[in-house]
């Protein structure tokens, strides 16, 4: 079969989770191509299910919809010519470095001798001869992720794939790793014919990969490709590439829609839902204060990332949290506070508990909350009713971190109060009062 | 040797709340129940016990004896374990069932079973094999069921990314097993082991000693060693028997567990290096031996070695996406159990129907006695351990000296002791109903002592700083914080205590000792003298109604506070 060179195809893939009466899409109708000779990386916001598109890719999920192919044959179960390597290492802490690689080999059916020899060459050739007989426990992150690597090299795959591999390990290790990695791949050392990895770091997708894959999430998908032309070794302080983490950080934070859209709807409400990004509005203000101090109050986010050193995911997150309260408007890849936020961002702590109150309760899900809450005869309003009724909208564990955020937003604007014992709601001064620790004041709507 | 019980405590899946599935399992039991009151019509009515030498001679034949009675049922307890925590694991509906059955099966009161079992084995066996295979039984299920669990809750918290790791490495199972599965759970299930084999004591004692009316249950064994030298008054007797049971306790806790966990401790997930590290010295030994050098690597090694590959090769990996099992097989399956239980319910109910009003009156009389007893009992033991037990947790030195103490009394089995108590108490006024509570007080005290010390010792150093600095009076800093962090360990080891004293009744209300019956009224006594006169239908009643109150007990109160305990005052 004519594979024009294509190792992995994805055909209209997709991931349903059942959850209720309602389908949700973990990632719907991904149709992408991956090509000998490429380093591919995907990036996307938490929840885009850029791990999930990887985990299908290498057989350890099956997709619900679409198919799989591998050099043209649908794949069926675990990919014989695929390996990964993982965030958290998944060594197994029993076994020594050696019997690390080993068992990779073991599970090959290779004899004993021949693995002995061949694991010890794989150590050799990450740097970390003389740590055979060593425990995981006694090395450090960045060998750890060394022998990962040695491990899924072991195999000799066709197809590497790896899970946010530098994201555990601590700056330096990282770079340093970084650099081995491509310095094996450039060279041809290593017999992996492509490369595909996971990250939500953006700079690290500009400064490895070909081509960017840009996932967007509700419900994941894949929003655009960008290809990397720039030559090796990529030089993070030149305008080219600059320029490049720039534009895939203006994909990814998008752009300020209507407020309508914004919002999306309240559940039971037709239309588009939106949840909440599961930030803390503490955070928010630490971010809002920042772009303050910037002439303009505007930033490059991808400049606020490496200032605050803080992850794309999460300060993407904290964005959209911004977008939503109306504190921040996002073009291009750059934040601008509005007057609003800029009020916040300069406001004593009580006057920025006004202002996002009143912030807040335009939120559709604020609203629907709230209107539940004056609806019930003692204003108090279970947690397990909210979820079940979240859980209409929303995937199980969406609808428990919106829950989450919920309380930790209504607690701060002192909209409403939450007893954690009782796993309530409450809306009533009275209601707080009752509810002794564990409550905030209580301010009526 | 129960040192770090509250680390390794198997916890049961206690935010279930009862279910249908608890009503199935339920009748199932009663099922169970009333097939071996059906086989036990033919019991014989008269059952001749074994001659019981007191020679000091004999003693390490009877200990011998009694240890591979352990063995047999702790083999009985990992075969069982293995494959049922498999089954609950990797398969969401098996799981449906088994988890819930073994919920129940851990909170039923095991000894309950004892009259039934025996007497329905004796009236098909030999009697002397169904006597042995009866207590075999008895303490396999008091081991097997925390095993289960330990190896359930391993397989299902091994970490995703290393579950990925073997499945995209593409292990075989038996590679999985080995390498993955039993490794992770090493330390669980050793620890679980220790506490099977501590509550197999309990169980096995009161099996050699039991003994109502013409039937002579009774065990050549420790047990019933200390039981005729308590009978016999023969002070001496009473001294070596206990001396043996302490020595094998001892022996097998310094020669088998100790380095076993010493052993286990290599598989830690942490990745940081611990300190303090269990050592045993014969582990020690032993890996110093060159005897033991040698066969490692001449026979063991190449064993091992040579098993490993064949069954490596027996097991491919994996090659397609798992298939389920057709539904016509699992319907099929639904269908043949429920018939089961079905008619099995029907008979079970028809012969509860035989039983008499005056019967149940006696029956609800019974078990609210008994609850009586066990709440004396805990209230008892509570007001000891509470003061000492914080006292040893937040003092290293006192419990340098008082710990090893406390362990080596509490490793005897207090069924061991009861024909001894009795001897004590025989003559005092109300010295059945005395010997019943100081019985459940002997089998339960230890299991709080053991978590308040815990507990105790867990408080953080800056809670502990933070109350001294504010001046807070000693009773508001056992208000704030010292009972507060101690009421979770504490609830957790009154839970285990509770289910010892219910256990307890069973040989504590009613008593032979010395040609003279000791009862005072309670379920236990009923149990014992169903069984004693023969009485089926009442056996098959009594019984029941104890399975059904403590479970309903553990359900409804035990589990809220538990709950309320973890909610409220957990210390993370």
């Amino acid at each position: 079969m004519a594979t024009n060179g294509e190792l992995v195809t994805l055909e209209r893939v997709g991931q349903v989770y059942a959850s209720g009466e309602r389908p949700f899409f973990a990632i719907q109708d991904v149709t992408l191509a991956l090509r000998e000779g490429e380093f591919v990386t995907l990036v996307g916001p938490s929840g885009c299910g850029k791990s999930t598109l990887l985990r299908i890719i290498t057989g350890l999920q099956r997709p619900s919809e679409g198919r799989v192919l591998y050099r043209g044959e649908p794949l069926r179960g675990i990919n014989p010519h695929a390996t990964i390597v993982f965030q958290t290492f998944a060594l197994f802490p029993w076994l020594t470095v050696l019997g690390n690689v080993d068992i990779a080999l073991k599970a090959r059916g290779l004899p004993p001798t021949l693995r002995t020899a061949r694991a010890l060459d794989l150590l050799d050739r990450v740097g970390l001869d003389g740590f055979e007989g060593a425990y995981p426990r006694e090395l450090s992150g960045g060998m750890r992720q060394k022998v990962g690597f040695a491990r899924a090299m072991a195999v000799d795959p066709e197809l590497l794939c790896l899970d946010e591999p530098f994201s555990a390990l601590d700056v330096l290790s990282a770079e340093a790793l970084r650099g081995e990695l491509l310095e094996l791949w450039t060279t041809g050392k290593i017999p992996t014919r492509a490369i595909l990895m996971v990250t939500h770091n953006i700079e690290e997708a500009v400064f490895m990969a070909d081509r960017i894959v840009v996932m967007q999430k509700d419900p994941g998908r894949v929003v655009t490709e960008l290809q990397v032309n720039l030559p090796h070794p990529r030089q993070r302080k030149a305008p080219a590439f600059l320029e490049m983490v720039d534009k895939v950080y203006a994909t990814l934070a998008g752009q300020t829609q209507p407020e309508h859209i914004e919002m999306g709807s309240a559940p039971g409400e037709p239309g588009q839902k939106r949840p909440l990004p599961h930030t803390t509005i503490t955070a928010l203000a630490g971010l809002l204060e920042h772009v303050a101090t910037r002439p303009g109050d505007r930033a490059d986010l991808y400049r606020i990332a490496e200032e605050l050193g803080v992850g794309s995911d999460h300060l993407l997150g904290l964005t959209e949290a911004a977008e939503l309260l109306g504190f921040a408007t996002v073009t291009g890849g750059d934040i601008a506070l509005t007057p609003l936020g800029e009020t916040f961002a300069e406001a004593s702590i009580l006057a920025r508990k006004e202002i996002c109150a009143t912030r807040i309760r335009r939120l559709p899900l604020f609203r629907w909350l709230l209107a539940m809450l004056q609806a019930t005869h003692e204003k108090r309003l279970e947690r397990d009713v909210a979820h079940t009724a979240l859980e209409l909208d929303f995937p199980a564990e969406v609808a428990a971190r919106q829950l989450e955020t919920l309380i930790n937003w209504g607690r701060y604007a002192e909209l409403l109060a939450y007893d954690d014992t009782r796993d309530v709601f409450y809306l009533e001064p009275a209601g707080a009062a009752t509810a002794g620790h564990g409550g905030t004041a209580v301010k009526e709507e | 040797m129960p040192r770090a019980k509250h680390v390794f405590r198997t916890s049961s899946p206690m935010h279930r709340t009862a279910t249908w599935a608890d009503a199935v399992v339920v009748v199932g039991l009663a099922v169970l129940l009333y097939a071996g009151v059906r086989l036990a019509l033919g019991a014989p009515a008269a059952i001749r016990g074994p001659e019981i030498s007191l020679a000091p001679s004999a003693l390490p034949w009877y200990a011998g004896l009694s240890c591979l009675r352990m063995l047999a049922a702790y083999l009985l307890s990992l075969l069982f374990t293995l494959p049922y925590g498999y089954l609950a694991a990797r398969n969401r509906r098996a799981e449906h069932v088994l988890l819930p059955l073994l919920d129940v099966l851990q909170s039923v009161p095991i000894l309950s079973f004892l009259p039934v079992v025996l007497l329905s084995l004796t009236a098909i066996l030999p009697e002397r094999l169904a006597v042995e295979l009866a207590a075999i039984v008895l303490i396999f299920t008091s081991q097997a069921w925390n095993l289960t669990f330990a190896w359930y809750q391993a397989l299902s918290t091994i970490p995703m990314e290393l579950r990925e790791a073997s499945a995209a490495f593409r292990f075989p199972p038996w590679l999985r097993l080995t390498t993955l599965e039993l490794p992770f759970a090493a330390l669980s299930l050793v620890w679980n082991s220790v506490m099977s084999w501590a509550g197999g004591w309990f169980f096995l004692m009161a099996a050699e000693i039991f003994h109502v009316g013409q039937r002579d249950f009774r065990l050549p064994g420790l047990g019933a060693y200390l039981q005729e030298a308590a009978s016999q008054g023969d002070a001496g007797a009473i001294l070596h028997g206990v001396g043996a049971l302490v020595l094998v306790i001892v022996l097998l806790d310094q020669l088998v567990w100790r380095p076993l966990l010493a052993w286990a401790d290599r598989f830690k997930l942490e990745m940081v290096d611990g300190e303090g590290a269990p050592s045993a010295w014969f582990l020690t030994a032993l890996r110093e031996a060159r005897v033991v050098a040698w066969a490692r690597s001449a026979v063991w090694g190449p064993v091992l070695g040579r098993v490993d590959a064949w069954l490596l090769a027996r097991m491919p990996s994996p090659t397609h996406f798992g298939e389920t099992t057709p539904p016509a097989a699992r319907w099929g399956l639904a269908a043949v159990g429920s018939l089961v239980l079905g008619y099995g319910g029907l008979r079970a109910a028809a012969l509860l129907l035989a039983v008499p009003l005056a019967a149940w009156a006696a029956i609800a009389t019974g078990l609210l006695l008994t609850l009586l007893r066990v709440g004396v009992a805990l209230a008892v033991a509570l007001a000891w351990t509470v003061p000492l037990g914080v006292a040893i947790g937040s003092s290293p030195r006192l419990a340098a000296w008082v710990q090893p103490l406390v362990q080596i009394t509490a490793s005897v089995p207090a069924t061991a002791l009861f024909p001894i108590l009795l001897l004590a108490v025989v003559r005092l006024p109300g010295g059945a109903n005395l010997a019943a509570v100081l019985l459940m007080l002997m089998g339960t005290q230890w299991y709080l002592l053991f978590n308040i010390i815990a507990g105790a010792a867990a408080i953080p150093q800056d809670l502990k700083l933070t109350s001294a600095l504010l001046r807070l009076s000693r009773w508001d800093r056992w208000r704030t914080l010292i009972l507060p962090a101690v009421f979770p360990f504490l609830v957790t080891g009154a839970i285990t205590a509770s289910g010892g004293a219910w256990n307890a009744s069973i040989i504590a209300e009613r008593a032979e000792f010395g040609g003279q019956v000791l009862s005072t009224s309670g379920i236990g006594s009923l149990i014992a003298e169903a069984t004693a006169t023969g009485d089926y239908p009442l056996l098959l009643a009594a019984t029941l109604a104890m399975i059904v109150t403590v479970v309903l007990l553990n359900r409804l109160v035990w589990r809220r506070i538990y709950r309320y305990a973890e909610d409220r005052c957990r210390l993370e």
